[in-house]
């Protein structure tokens, strides 16, 4: 493939959100008849680069060269006309419209303003056999499985003469027939010209698929590797690599006695999928003053497994005992009442009330202690959240500033006052540092450790390898609703602890997962 | 229009970074009085003998302490992100029933014949804004435990509570009662402040701390702000939600009595259309129909902005169907230029 001219080129991609780089100085290169991965950790800048091409996003620096021209992408309909598609993880069709209908909307063959059906269904027809696929074009679209689902969207990205599709984890919904005929599909697509751009977590699968690989890391460019010429090892390094002393150290503790078990906690059904069981028989437990991590790729479960615990989802089956005692966790409120608290994944959408004030945000769970008979004391809840503010440096103009107008690490921190003026004995904290600057992430790191010291029992979920490996004392792996390994905090702290802990999450189970299960269990 | 709470002076100071002065916030604040004043100075130019007399001011006002009761509660349900458009039908059963009872009826098609001999006027009260209460607390738990929305329970609860007045008051009023029952609706004191105005402003003011200065207030603006958020901090949010249909059921009720009180007669079709008026009292005084951000000062400002409007284009011989293209426009506009104050926002 060396010497033919790319069909894509991205070069010197840059793009930066408020209060964090998104993306610095990026390149990826497409060559005609390539299936092309492309690799990251979660937050590492793929699908803002998959935005940039496919014209939602624009980039701040960089040209994009599509069969040796410069293109501006305005927006995403756009791309589709220069013929750049993107084939979204949740698929973009409408469900009570026709496989046919789906598949030309907005662009259905007609005479004046009648529709042809039956040049649009003769069409239809002729994209699916070239996919080997017997999907009536009069089948409505929720009736088809996920995998069908996504050959109509295949079939669109080819009815608009794609040249370049984006696949953005085509495969986590399938199953493995299922991934035998897309990968079918993709490689006929090669024969044909097209360039692919593949983004998944699966290794085993992006080895088999994929040509080359481009892996990023924090938003910068890593590497571009021929798939013959390395293996799961060179990619998972590539990316974790950072070096974990990088992060806030980590300090001297002492866990105590036990203050939540898990046992055999499951959970199945999500909005999308009633059937899919999320979390399989999770079994653990966090000390007085511990931090357990918990490692594993998104939708891997621990998210589902976190909001089970604290009350959020129902769980369907499993025990969770505080303090020896068996809690019913209906709802947040009885995990609140047992000593809990939880600062969630997203902080704009399930923890901040944007529009009020700082102060607000800060106090809404314990107006209780600054309330006399209902009536909010303005002096005594100024001084609880002003103790807060000044123990976890947020900076603000005013404390009547709205919670809309912080950066996302004060925000975060925002969010954080308000279970600290709980007194909570066990914090579970999703994603604590997601999006938020270098600085204010040393200073979240450094309030975690303090929690612990003072006896709090944290359980941190990230996508960030490093920062679970640095900050835990008991790193947890879930992988596919099941934790599927455990290792204590000297362990992750040793070399080789990332390619252990990402061969875990990404179901490459070696022998030491398998024995740490083992252990675990 | 716009909020015109103390925060939205604050939070736009904050974003120029001083305090310093600035046009959008100062109309942020003060948007929906200005405009009420510019429409009293405008009618009274054009009717300087008739308009701005303290008799026909008090007037305007009394017109608009009823659909301004009923729009406090209205601000509770709003702030909370929901709607209730049954008010007007809710307003009219709670009017006839207690009018029944007064009347020495069971409320239950015996709409009673006797002038005094029924609960006295205390009862009568009592029964319609027990009638409100029930009828928001129904409502609530359609819209809580039946997950409903809002708007599809009370545009049922408009339907159904207007044909069980109809009902009871077999289509037609109960009317002509004693002095006693009337003296709510058609009092003034010292001749010149009506009995309503004075009522709906103590209300008002009562409304204002409870969202202002309580713990249940902020739980309001929480729940409208961000329901996810505050079901994850530990509210109640269900109970909250149907806290605030039982309160705009309470005030409706109440509205009801205070209606038939003026008018001498609980009548079936009474309030119909009232939900209109009231939401575009709620909307003009600046609370966003999404939840979370306004008040009820805003909302004394809008009902009074919407009653001098209509009253004043009366006085100046404009048909009633102009009035309501005008009352159309001038409720696009408000949330228009409540935007227009919020630009620098985002």
């Amino acid at each position: 493939m060396n010497g033919q001219q790319p069909i894509l080129r991205m070069e010197g991609i840059s793009k930066r959100f408020p209060g964090v780089q998104a993306l610095n100085n990026v390149h990826l290169e497409v060559l005609p008849g390539e299936i092309h991965g492309l690799l990251g950790e979660n937050g590492a800048g793929k699908s803002t680069l998959m935005k940039i091409l496919s014209g939602v996003y624009k980039r701040e620096t960089g040209r994009i060269v599509l069969d040796g021209q410069d293109i501006e992408v305005n927006n995403p309909h756009h791309a589709q006309t220069l013929g750049i598609t993107i084939i979204h993880q949740e698929l973009n069709l409408m469900p009570n419209l026709t496989v046919a209908e789906n598949v030309f909307i907005g662009r259905e063959p007609n005479t004046a303003t009648f529709v042809q059906w039956r040049a649009l269904h003769r069409q239809t027809r002729e994209l699916m056999r070239r996919l080997g696929m017997n999907l009536s074009p009069t089948a409505l679209v929720r009736n088809l499985s996920v995998a069908e689902q996504q050959m109509v969207e295949i079939a669109r990205a080819l009815s608009v003469e794609s040249r370049v599709i984006i696949m953005d984890e085509p495969t986590s919904a399938l199953t493995e027939n299922e991934v035998m005929h897309l990968f079918s599909i993709m490689r006929d697509l090669r024969t044909q010209g097209l360039g692919i751009i593949f983004i998944s977590h699966r290794m085993d699968e992006v080895f088999e698929i994929c040509d080359r690989i481009t892996v990023l890391r924090d938003g910068e460019y890593v590497g571009t590797v021929n798939a013959a010429q390395t293996n799961r090892d060179e990619i998972i390094r590539m990316m974790v690599g950072r070096a974990v002393s990088e992060f806030f150290g980590h300090g001297e503790s002492h866990p105590g006695e036990v203050v939540l078990e898990v046992h055999n906690l499951s959970k199945t059904g999500t909005a999308d999928d009633p059937d899919k069981r999320v979390v399989k028989g999770a079994s653990f437990s966090i000390r007085k003053g511990e931090i357990v991590g918990l490692a594993g790729l998104v939708g891997s479960g621990r998210t589902d497994l976190a909001r089970c615990i604290f009350g959020v989802d129902r769980r369907d089956s499993g025990e969770i005992i505080i303090n020896g005692q068996p809690v019913a966790m209906k709802s947040p409120r009885d995990a609140i009442r047992a000593g809990m608290g939880m600062v969630p994944e997203d902080r704009k959408l399930q923890a901040l009330f944007l529009a009020m004030s700082v102060e607000a945000n800060a106090s809404i769970g314990s107006l209780g202690d600054v309330a006399r008979f209902g009536f909010i004391n303005g002096r005594l809840e100024r001084r609880m959240v002003g103790a807060y503010v000044n123990k976890l440096n947020i900076r603000l103009a005013r404390f009547d500033q709205r919670a809309l107008d912080l950066s996302g690490g004060n925000q975060q921190k925002v969010v954080i006052s308000r279970w600290l003026a709980l007194k909570p004995q066990i914090l579970i904290m999703d994603e604590p540092t997601r999006g938020i600057d270098v600085g204010a992430k040393a200073e979240v790191h450094a309030l975690i450790r303090q929690l612990a010291q003072e006896g709090v029992a944290i359980l941190m979920i990230s996508s960030e390898l490093p920062e679970v490996l640095a900050m835990s004392d008991r790193v947890l792996v879930m992988h596919e609703g099941e934790i599927v390994g455990q290792l204590s905090g000297a362990e992750a702290r040793s070399p080789g602890s990332a390619e252990r802990i990402g061969a875990m999450m990404t179901g490459e189970h070696d022998h030491a997962a398998a024995h740490s299960i083992h252990e675990l269990r | 229009m716009a909020r015109v709470t103390e925060a939205a002076a604050a939070d736009i100071t904050v974003r120029d970074g001083k305090r310093g002065f600035s046009l959008r916030a100062f109309l942020g604040r003060f948007g929906a009085l200005i405009f009420l004043i510019a429409l009293v100075v405008f009618f009274s130019i054009l009717k300087p003998n008739s308009f701005p007399t303290p008799l026909n001011l008090f007037n305007i006002a009394r017109q608009a302490s009823i659909s301004g009761i009923v729009a406090i509660g209205m601000t509770f349900v709003i702030l909370t992100g929901g709607i209730d458009l049954s008010v007007g039908s809710l307003l009219a059963l709670a009017g006839i029933v207690a009018a029944a009872f007064y009347k020495g009826g069971t409320g239950l098609l015996d709409t009673g014949a006797g002038d005094t001999s029924g609960i006295g006027v205390g009862g009568a009260i009592l029964v319609a804004c027990a009638v409100g209460l029930i009828g928001g607390f129904i409502q609530g738990l359609v819209i809580t435990k039946l997950k409903i929305p809002p708007f599809i329970a009370t545009l049922g609860g408009l339907s159904a509570f207007r044909g069980l007045t109809l009902l009871i008051g077999n289509g037609g009023p109960i009317s002509a009662f004693d002095d006693s029952f009337k003296v709510l609706g058609q009092g003034r004191i010292g001749d010149l402040v009506p009995i309503p105005v004075i009522i709906f402003l103590v209300m008002a003011l009562v409304a204002h701390i409870v969202l202002r200065y309580t713990q249940y207030g902020r739980y309001v603006y929480a729940v409208g702000g961000n329901l996810e958020a505050a079901r994850l901090s530990g509210l109640n949010t269900g109970l909250i939600i149907l806290s605030v249909y039982m309160i705009v059921g309470l005030l409706t009720g109440f509205g009801g009595f205070l209606l038939a009180s003026r008018l001498n007669s609980a009548e079936a079709i009474a309030g119909v259309g009232l939900e209109l008026t009231v939401i575009a009292s709620v909307v003009i005084g600046g609370t966003s129909l999404v939840g979370g951000e306004g008040g009820v000062i805003g909302t004394v400002l809008g009902s009074l902005l919407v009653n001098v409007l209509t009253a004043g284009l009366t006085q100046l011989n404009v048909t009633s169907y102009v009035q309501q293209i005008l009352i159309g426009l001038v409720i696009v506009f408000a949330v228009f230029f409540d935007r227009f104050t919020k630009a620098r926002r985002n």
